[in-house]
């Protein structure tokens, strides 16, 4: 298989543009403008026919995808960070309505202070909205999983939303060797989209109809119903993908060298690569360490990571996003995994690499020395001592 | 939420079925109804949150006859557009022409941002604005498009208030503005030319903008069965315009009276101008609004 080495954004823009779209509505944001400018220059060259439409925000941008998908077409959006928070409500109505829409989000960190930097709060935000989301370790991921979206996201028994999401800059700026893949690769792998459901005088049909206290909640049922559902479907997908690629990012989870390991770290998206590392450097000096990769955060692999992981005596749980007011958001989900189960590993909470504070291998083996120590409540590694005003 | 259900059809004698729940006297309900069946079948329509959404979509009931999509308060304008690139990338252009619906607020405040840009975008969509002058919905709050004087639950009268104390935003000049071909406002009480203004509309290619005025007698306190009366009376008193403009231009208008109505007729069947008629201080409020009249009568040649 022959590589191309290209920027991450480019390869998710050229693995979206295969994958056929109809409709692509986008407003720019750093750091999603790359993905968006390829795709805008693929329609231009009349490489991909898409409608590209332009709009006056994300709001918008959200807005036109739900009514594209609503009249039958398949369509792509991408934003990050502030245009995601303007999103979030057009984000919910577009999971309620069952259109599988597939977006990336360009993680990055929100505002207020303004920071254009890498962390997970704005994708982790909307963890209740009813899509599906994905986090990418890699460019080869992020490129690959988009493929997979859509293929998810149609499945005639799901029809949720699917959103990726990779880290920016880290991801969306870096430039990687990539298998790309190709047009007839694509049509392989994904059929067209063929929804029984939408918009035509053909078959008049009401959506976004009002609901009341007496159908409401059965639409959340059955969305959730769909969401644990959907663990099937992506782990389904992915082994599609494999088969017919040769590739394997894992399904829902991923594991490395966890089979016999006492601590593993958990985590998403890019930092995984880093620990990896770390792991490698461990193992050869014979400490038992690996690493579990949450591959699919909603819907959760609560089932998937328990078995990866029930032999383990230590947890340490890092991520870039925070509860203010509670702590980590993952690590109590690690944690809840393990509620009423016969043994209870110790887990550890680490928040850090916030608006893209640097996360170095020191900043990893901090996270080790300290998940040697007593549970406690969730730490926030790699603050400059400095600006808090010392210990 | 999508649902399958549309109203059965022996009950249909209009494309906007009957057994919809809109209060009696309902102009929103009359402009729809005029709306879609100038329009006819070969329509998507979207809708904005707001009354009509409300009164037309109760599940799994459905008033509409023809494909509807309702979304958020804020985006039917953006909605809209993603429908209509749909159907062109799809190579379904012909099937159906694309219909924007929004109320006052819903297209004059928050909705405002996504219809420009529908318009500036060049889409072929027609937006039409159903204009009651307040948010009904929530209870009779102001909205861009409140008249001034006017009494609301959030432009209340008072010691220190005469109600509303802004002019009501001029929507039809705001698309205009965007340089599109067409842009009409109209009046249920004036049903032939609502139908004839969407006939024209549709045959227009590009993004076409309509404001009806349709008075909502829950909100205006005005009597249900006077709803046809209190809408003809703006227009005659020139306080609600009546014009089309093509590519810029002012082609059409509607005539006032002669000699000219005074606004004092149409104001006081309204319990929300009541106010105004209440102390002589009021007179000189009356004189305010008829300067407006004035002006529009002036602006748009309708003497």
């Amino acid at each position: 298989m022959s590589t191309t080495f290209i920027e991450g954004s480019i390869a998710v823009a050229k693995t979206v543009g295969v994958c056929r779209p109809h409709v692509i509505s986008a407003y720019p944001i750093t750091p999603q403008t790359h993905i968006i400018e390829h795709l805008s220059e693929l329609v231009a060259n009349g490489e991909i026919k898409s409608e590209y439409v332009n709009v006056e925000s994300e709001h918008s941008a959200a807005s036109v995808v739900l009514g594209a998908s609503a009249t039958g077409a398949r369509t792509y959006t991408a934003t990050t960070s502030q245009g995601f928070l303007l999103m979030i409500e057009v984000l919910f109505n577009i999971a309620g309505m069952r259109l599988p829409v597939v977006m990336t989000c360009v993680n990055r960190a929100v505002s207020a202070p303004i920071n254009i930097w890498n962390d997970q709060q704005d994708s982790m935000t909307a963890r209740d909205s009813g899509w599906i989301q994905l986090y990418a370790e890699d460019n080869q991921e992020a490129s690959d999983m988009h493929l997979q979206a859509f293929k998810i996201a149609e499945n005639k028994d799901i029809l949720l939303p699917v959103m990726v999401c990779m880290d920016g800059f880290v991801l969306t700026h870096s430039f990687d060797p990539i298998e790309l893949i190709s047009q007839a690769q694509a049509d392989k792998f994904l059929p067209p989209f063929k929804p029984q459901y939408y918009l035509t005088p053909k078959n008049p049909l009401s959506m976004g109809t009002m609901v009341g206290p007496e159908a409401y909640m059965e639409t959340r049922y059955f969305i959730e119903k769909t969401m644990r559902a959907s663990l099937q479907v992506i782990s389904d997908v992915a082994t599609d993908f494999h088969n017919q690629f040769g590739r394997f990012q894992g399904g829902l989870i991923d594991t490395y060298k966890v089979e016999d390991a006492t601590l593993v770290l958990v985590a998403m998206g890019s930092i995984i690569g880093t620990i990896k590392d770390i792991v490698d450097e461990l193992r050869a000096k014979e400490q038992k360490v690996g690493v579990l990769k949450v591959r699919s955060y909603r819907p959760f692999p609560k089932d998937e990571i328990y078995k990866a992981l029930n032999h383990v005596k230590e947890i340490a749980v890092v991520e870039k996003a925070v509860s203010l007011g509670y702590g980590g958001i993952l690590v109590n989900e690690i944690k809840s995994v393990f509620y009423g189960k016969p043994k209870t590993p110790k887990i550890n909470g680490f928040i850090l690499g916030l608006g893209g504070r640097d996360i170095t291998v020191d900043t990893i083996h901090q996270v080790i020395k300290e998940t040697a120590k007593a549970a406690s409540e969730e730490k926030f590694v790699g603050l400059n001592e400095a600006l808090i005003g010392g210990k | 939420m999508t649902t399958t259900l549309t109203a059965p059809k022996e009950q249909s004698c209009t494309l906007l079925a009957p057994g919809h729940t809109a209060c009696t006297g309902c102009g929103e309900a009359l402009a729809a109804k005029l709306v879609l069946g100038a329009a006819g079948t070969n329509i998507i329509v979207t809708d904005a949150t707001g009354c009509l959404e409300v009164f037309t979509t109760k599940f799994p009931q459905s008033s509409w006859e023809v494909p509807f999509i309702h979304s958020l308060f804020e985006n039917s304008a953006a909605v809209a557009s993603g429908v209509e690139v749909a159907l062109k990338a799809l190579g379904r252009q012909n099937e159906a022409k694309v219909i924007a619906q929004g109320g006052d607020g819903g297209t004059a405040d928050i909705g405002l941002q996504a219809l420009s840009g529908m318009l500036e975008r060049g889409h072929d969509i027609l937006y039409v604005c159903y204009d009651n002058e307040a948010y009904m919905n929530t209870g009779v709050q102001r909205s861009g498009l409140t008249p001034f004087d006017c009494m609301t639950t959030t432009s209340p009268c008072g010691e220190f208030s005469w109600g509303n104390k802004h002019n009501k935003k001029d929507m039809p000049s705001i698309a205009a503005a965007h340089g599109i071909p067409y842009v009409a406002t109209a009046s249920v009480a004036f049903p032939k030319d609502i139908e004839n203004k969407v006939k024209k509309a549709l045959s227009i290619t590009g993004p076409k903008y309509m404001q009806i005025h349709s008075p909502c007698p829950l909100g205006w306190r005005s009597k249900p069965q006077l709803t046809i009366q209190v809408a003809r009376l703006a227009v005659q008193t020139g306080l609600y315009p009546i014009f089309e403009i093509e590519n810029g231009k002012v082609t059409k208008v509607r005539k006032v009276t002669t000699p000219k109505t005074p606004v004092e007729e149409y104001l006081k069947i309204q319990g929300r101008f009541a106010h105004l008629f209440k102390s002589p201080k009021g007179k000189e409020e009356i004189q305010k609004i008829q300067e407006i009249a004035d002006r529009n009568i002036e602006k748009y040649g309708l003497a």
